[in-house]
């Protein structure tokens, strides 16, 4: 379900540079899954189009994101202080399909600011065994130390400075980690990956997509992947990541 | 207090509805809005056989605006007909359906499938400038468009609004070419052509390069075509372009519109339609404006 609601700052500080920790308190709180996510509207009326962020974890009455600015929206996200009022729309998409993991060997992976999109997912997973892979850029690790609260956590980073050097992908190589499921948020080309890697070993991925948004309620049809089957809604081989998303299984999309 | 405006012998409870492509086909903003307050829903507009559409980027921001290419991703008049009229009807609110195509047969294939459905009024799109053949051509040739508004007349059995683009040199051309075709009113303004680029991606923000511009920014250039439109033509004028909220849809009312639509600005804030008629009534209240219609082209 979704609602369109103001909500209230509870607080805000930059966890590492140019990323921010933003926690909320709003009804959407009590209506979100992991892997779903929330439109924020900018104040500045020359910036008309809400910014779509991921929900990395809900408590009680609040959900918290964590962004990278980036641009002028999220620039203007950065200065809101504790008592200030945020507009919101949520929570969207589809979230992470739970179900798929259990009784599995599921791995939950994240590159760069998709890793906090799979934090609420790697507290509420039911699986038969669950790790988190995350990729960093360099040894900044930013919120592992939420993750190492709820599941077993895997690194990697570019140059090595931390963990496995290279992807999320050499980390299962490397440590020798078999899998049944995967759940991951991330750039393109990992998501790419990952679904090449999934068709190899003939195991389910669920892969979160970013594109492009202007109203987040499946209406403008501006944020379309390219669908392998006829999408029900669209009657054409498109989906709408707001909405069929942006939890996509791998297989059914062509990225 | 009145607000009922009337087109084409079509009543409507205010002079409100929404721009084709910026609600879907109502269902989707309907966990926010409440259909039945609109004068009516205008839905995205369909074809006769369904359209993929665009690549993507489809939409991005630019100031005070933002530039779609969706290029009509559409499901086709057969799902439409099973599926969206059939929810729209469930509510006390009129129904306007906007047609695209890329032949002239094309439109007339909708028009004519259409003929039998319960809906209120058909606004044919002859001015997409996101899709690469026909459509937009209708829309920037006076003959062109006389032409097509002819036959698509010829057939309608709904009152038929011809949606112009302002990518023109002479919007009151259009109108009149639109008027002495036969139809019953006319919208507008569609999407002004524009283009962003990505200067440290060095390539264009869209996929289609270029893409239609919408919202605050376009405002007074709606406005003033409106306003040379209705001093062009007897017809009723449907203004959009910009609006979002009361203030912008009287400035297109006192300009000769008859009715208003909220497009982009359903993204900036899905209750824009809401607030726009509590903001009309209010208005009218201060003012002692006992009748909508009596503003209409106040300014002439
Ligand atoms: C489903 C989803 C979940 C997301 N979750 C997160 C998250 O948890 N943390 C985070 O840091 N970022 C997240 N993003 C990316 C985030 O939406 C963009 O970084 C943000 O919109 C940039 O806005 P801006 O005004 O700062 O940038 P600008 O570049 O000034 O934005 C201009 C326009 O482009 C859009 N835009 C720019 N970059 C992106 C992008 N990568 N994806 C989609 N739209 C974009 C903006 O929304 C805006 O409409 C998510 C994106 C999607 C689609
Ligand atoms: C995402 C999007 C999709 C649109 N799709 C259509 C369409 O299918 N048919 C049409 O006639 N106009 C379409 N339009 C144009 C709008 O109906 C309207 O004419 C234009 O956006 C100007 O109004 P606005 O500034 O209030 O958005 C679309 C506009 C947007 C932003
Ligand atoms: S953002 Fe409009 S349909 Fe997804």
């Amino acid at each position: 379900m979704k609602i369109s609601e103001t909500g209230k700052v509870v607080s805000q500080k930059e966890i590492t540079k140019g990323i921010f920790d933003l926690v909320i308190s709003t009804k959407i709180a009590e209506l979100s899954k992991p892997g779903q996510f929330v439109m924020v509207y900018p104040k500045d009326g020359t910036t008309i189009l809400p910014r779509p962020i991921s929900i990395a974890e809900v408590t009680s009455g609040a959900i918290r994101l964590v962004y990278r600015v980036v641009g002028k929206g999220t620039n203007e996200f950065s200065g809101l202080k504790a008592g200030d009022a945020v507009r919101l729309l949520g929570s969207v998409g589809n979230g992470f399909p739970l179900e798929k993991a259990v009784g599995k060997r599921a791995v939950l992976m994240g590159g760069g600011i998709g890793v906090p999109p799979i934090l609420e997912l790697s507290k509420e997973l039911l699986a038969s065994s669950k790790i988190a892979v995350l990729g960093y850029r360099d040894n900044d690790l930013f919120l592992k130390e939420d993750f190492d609260k709820y599941i077993e956590v895997k690194v990697a980073t570019e140059g090595g400075s931390a963990g496995t050097r290279g992807n999320v992908l050499d980390v299962l190589r490397a440590e020798h980690i078999e899998c049944d499921v995967i759940y991951a948020c991330g750039p393109m080309p990992m998501l790419r990956a990952i679904k090449k890697y999934a068709e190899e070993k003939n195991i389910e991925a669920f892969i979160s997509l970013e594109e492009r948004m202007a109203c987040g309620v499946g209406a403008c049809l501006g944020c379309v992947v390219k669908t392998k089957e006829k999408d029900h809604h669209s009657n054409v081989n498109n989906a709408r990541i707001c909405t069929e998303g942006p939890v996509f299984d791998a297989r059914e999309v062509e990225i | 207090m009145n607000t009922e405006v009337k087109i084409a012998g079509v009543s409507f409870k205010n002079p409100v509805t929404v721009a084709s492509g910026t609600f879907g086909s109502g269902m989707e903003y309907s966990e926010f809005v409440d259909l039945n307050r609109l004068g009516a829903v205008t839905t995205k507009g369909v074809s006769n056989v369904p359209w993929t559409g665009n690549d993507t980027p489809r939409v991005c921001e630019v100031y005070g605006g933002m530039l779609n290419a969706i290029g009509l991703q559409n499901p086709g008049i057969e799902v439409f007909k099973n599926r969206d009229i059939p929810f729209l009807n469930k509510f006390d609110t009129k129904i306007i359906v906007n047609v695209c195509g890329k032949t002239v047969e094309d439109y007339l294939e909708v028009v004519e499938k259409l003929a039998d459905e319960p809906v209120d009024m058909l606004e044919i799109n002859v001015s997409c400038p996101n899709v690469k053949e026909g459509a937009i051509a209708f829309g920037q040739n006076a003959d062109a468009l006389f032409n097509i508004t002819n036959q698509i007349k010829k057939i309608a059995k709904q009152p038929v609004v011809m949606k112009l683009s302002p990518n023109v040199t002479r919007i009151s051309e259009m109108a009149i070419a639109a008027e002495s075709a036969g139809a019953d009113a006319i919208s507008l303004i569609n999407t002004i052509t524009g283009m962003k680029i990505d200067i440290n991606r060095r390539t264009f923000a869209l996929a289609n390069k270029t893409g239609g511009m919408s919202g605050p920014a376009i405002k007074p250039v709606a406005v003033r075509m409106v306003y040379e439109c209705a001093n062009a033509v007897k017809i009723p004028i449907i203004g959009m372009g910009g609006i979002s909220n009361y203030e912008d849809a009287i400035e297109f009312i006192m300009a000769g519109a008859t009715m208003v639509s909220v497009g982009a600005a359903n993204f900036v804030n899905p209750n824009t339609t809401i607030e726009v008629i509590e903001g009309i009534e209010n208005f009218m209240r201060e003012k002692n404006v006992s009748d909508i219609n009596d503003l209409r082209g106040c300014v002439r």
